[in-house]
């Protein structure tokens, strides 16, 4: 198949859509990647060529963003893309538990796919760099989304249930779709059913843990300096 | 003196709904707005300044100053565009800050871009957030599409005659981009490597254009500033390091989470608020910044946890990423793990971090395996001297850190790991 056959006009007029939202063409490229994966699940042969085509980039150039960044996957993704935080600090709580647990449970390793790519349940693992949810750690993300304070047996219950076809609610997170569908929202296209939009932007954020600081200076009465009505400095005119 | 903790970037956190605009018009959101406006970019520049505003990002540079030095001619024949790009791509382990100020008051990063953007005469401004952080960018392009409903984004706003665009980008998962050069590349559609400076931002940034990056937290605080002035600003925190800022407690304490307190308060002070060590195991080693900063121990509970305090007790005061790790955490294997990060991370570009960091981390692999000798110690020490401040950017700095720091102060557990290895003495075992 050729990139044309692959990727329809609907996903043209996105791709033209993310040309139009910079200055210069090629700052579009890192969106139109992600809006690759939304349609294929990964960046593949034919997905470098089409956005080479819309941005009047070489193949070579692509193919060289491509390689850099490490949510471009060169591999078909499974239905779900699920990534074990294994740095230091989640680690050290039980992120490595995790991530041994789950690749023992699935028989598969880093960036590799448990059942047929792209097949309903398909599952691919990968250990990930800091996630930046470490007050809540270990934590996982599946699509993107995440799963706080796991354990191993915790993981192994998630990816279970999303073999079976279940999209079990995540922690903070809009309500879990898949990995395309992830894809498609990083690239900048959101669900236009306001009411559906509405219901994943409001998806839950906050953990016990977030608010800690906030809630005990709540309950000591402890505040910033209040706050008086000052006019901006005086500067001489030059 | 201030309260042990000054709630003033997460106190709109608690209420309902914080995310949205209507509860944010309601806590004076889009007031600073309206009083920016009023005045004059110059005006705007100095205040950052006289509040003493220093970069929350990790440098802990002068905002005012950076402000500064994008050019003040616009209208010459051959002025540029002026930009503003937010790094918003958190990812130093152990930082977990701006990503939860993001997803709880989007708007009150929208309305200090806004600001910032006048105060530097930019008339578009970039979010760089980093790909992973998808629940963030969804609530981020909400917030921004009602900001342009509401006339706080786009032409003339709030009838000031001041135009901006504001546009959200995701990045693709490089922990290199939160390097502002790279960031800058990553955002022009190249792979996210350093740029030599000079030039430096100001002068060539986005598209060659005179450009400022600041972090997120810093243009946060930008409206509490210019509603409450410099001198209310100056209230909280130390002289040379005033203000607020989130310090994020994670690891081995009973009660992890996201703490904003005056600049300069401790770890002692820190754990008191946080319920002290998890299970009143003993603390052994921490960052004070995220993994890039040097690692304190047990002994450095009363430094000040500010800029000046931590350089000057051997550290850096980073981005307040305080991960706590109790006496059952092996250091050697700490230092592994974060060394294998800057290995998966460096960039490639120069040799000394591209290289430096795979020795490094083979070396250390192979220690905690427990095959490593007296000797890799000093081969450690040796790569590290030979990447601190000969490699293209922090990121190789930052690699060393926990490398040197950890021999430093618990060199007995490397030796350790080298005891079986010993050379026999010739006839000892005769």
């Amino acid at each position: 198949m050729t990139s044309t056959q692959i990727f329809d006009e609907d996903t043209v007029a996105k791709a033209q859509e993310l040309i139009a939202r910079y200055p210069q063409s090629r700052s579009a490229l890192l969106p139109m990647l992600h809006l690759v994966q939304s349609v294929q699940g990964y960046v593949s042969q034919e997905g470098i060529d089409f956005c080479a085509q819309q941005l009047d980039l070489s193949e070579a150039e692509v193919s060289a963003v491509v390689t850099f960044y490490t949510m471009y996957k060169r591999r078909p993704c499974g239905e779900h893309l699920v990534s074990v935080c294994t740095n230091t600090l989640c680690a050290a709580l039980g992120g490595d538990a995790v991530y041994k647990k789950l690749s023992e449970h699935l028989g598969v390793g880093h960036e590799e796919v448990a059942g047929e790519p792209g097949a309903p349940g398909s599952i691919m693992l990968e250990h990930a760099e800091c996630l930046a949810a470490c007050d809540l750690a270990p934590v996982l993300q599946v699509n993107y989304e995440y799963y706080d304070r796991q354990t191993p047996e915790s993981a192994v219950e998630l990816v279970d249930a999303l073999r079976r076809g279940e999209k079990p609610a995540p922690t903070r997170g809009a309500p879990l779709s898949d990995f395309k569908g992830a894809e498609r929202q990083l690239a900048g296209f959101f669900p236009e059913d306001e009411q559906i939009y509405r219901s994943e932007v409001d998806g839950p954020s906050q953990a016990v843990e977030t608010l800690r600081g906030a809630q005990l200076a709540a309950e000591r009465g402890w505040t910033a300096p209040v706050m008086e009505d000052v006019p901006l400095p005086e500067v001489e005119k030059k | 003196m201030s309260d042990p903790l000054t709630p003033v970037l997460t106190k709109r956190w608690l209420s309902p709904n914080s995310w949205r605009l209507s509860v944010y018009e309601q806590l004076e959101g889009y007031q600073a707005l309206r009083k920016a406006l009023r005045g004059t970019p110059e005006q705007l520049v100095q205040l950052v300044k006289d509040a003493g505003l220093r970069g929350r990002g990790g440098a802990g540079f002068p905002t005012g100053l950076k402000w500064s030095f994008m050019p003040r001619d616009v209208n010459g024949r051959t002025a540029k565009p002026h930009y503003l790009v937010i790094n918003a791509d958190e990812g130093e382990p152990g930082t977990c800050k701006d990503i939860p100020l993001m997803m709880a008051d989007p708007h009150s990063l929208i309305e200090g871009c806004v600001i910032a953007s006048y105060a530097m005469r930019s008339h578009h401004c970039f979010i760089y957030v980093r790909g992973e952080a998808l629940h963030c960018i969804r609530r981020l392009n909400a917030a921004v599409r009602e900001a342009y409903q509401a006339g706080y984004l786009g032409k003339n706003i709030l009838g000031s005659g001041f135009d901006l665009e504001l546009t959200v980008h995701a990045g693709a998962g490089a922990y290199i981009c939160g390097e502002e050069t790279a960031l800058l590349d990553s955002l022009e559609g190249r792979r996210g490597q350093p740029r030599l400076k000079p030039p430096f931002p100001a002068a060539a940034g986005l598209y060659a254009s005179p450009t400022t990056v600041n972090n997120v937290e810093s243009i946060a605080t930008v409206p509490f500033i210019v509603l409450g002035g410099s001198d209310w600003f100056r209230q909280m925190g130390r002289e040379k390091s005033p203000g607020p800022k989130i310090y994020s407690i994670s690891g081995h304490v009973e009660r992890p989470g996201q703490y904003e307190a005056p600049l300069g308060t401790t770890l002692r002070e820190l754990l008191e608020l946080c319920g002290g060590m998890k299970d009143g195991i003993p603390l052994k080693f921490w960052t004070p910044g995220g993994s890039s900063t040097p690692m304190f121990t047990a002994d450095h509970l009363d430094i000040p946890l500010d800029f000046e305090g931590a350089a000057e007790a051997g550290s850096m005061l980073g981005t307040t990423a305080v991960q706590v790790f109790n006496e059952t955490v092996s250091v050697p294997w700490a230092v592994m793990k974060w060394t294998q990060f800057y290995e998966h991370e460096s960039c490639g570009k120069c040799t000394p971090c591209r290289e430096g960091t795979y020795w490094l981390a083979q070396i250390l692999e192979r220690m905690v395996d427990g095959r490593g000798t007296e000797e890799d110690i000093d081969t450690l020490l040796d790569v590290c001297d030979n990447i601190l401040g000969r490699s293209f950017c922090a990121l190789g700095d930052g690699a060393v850190s926990p490398i040197t720091s950890g021999i430093k102060y618990f060199r007995d557990e490397f030796l350790a790991l080298c005891e079986s290895n010993k050379r026999e003495l010739v006839g000892a075992q005769s």
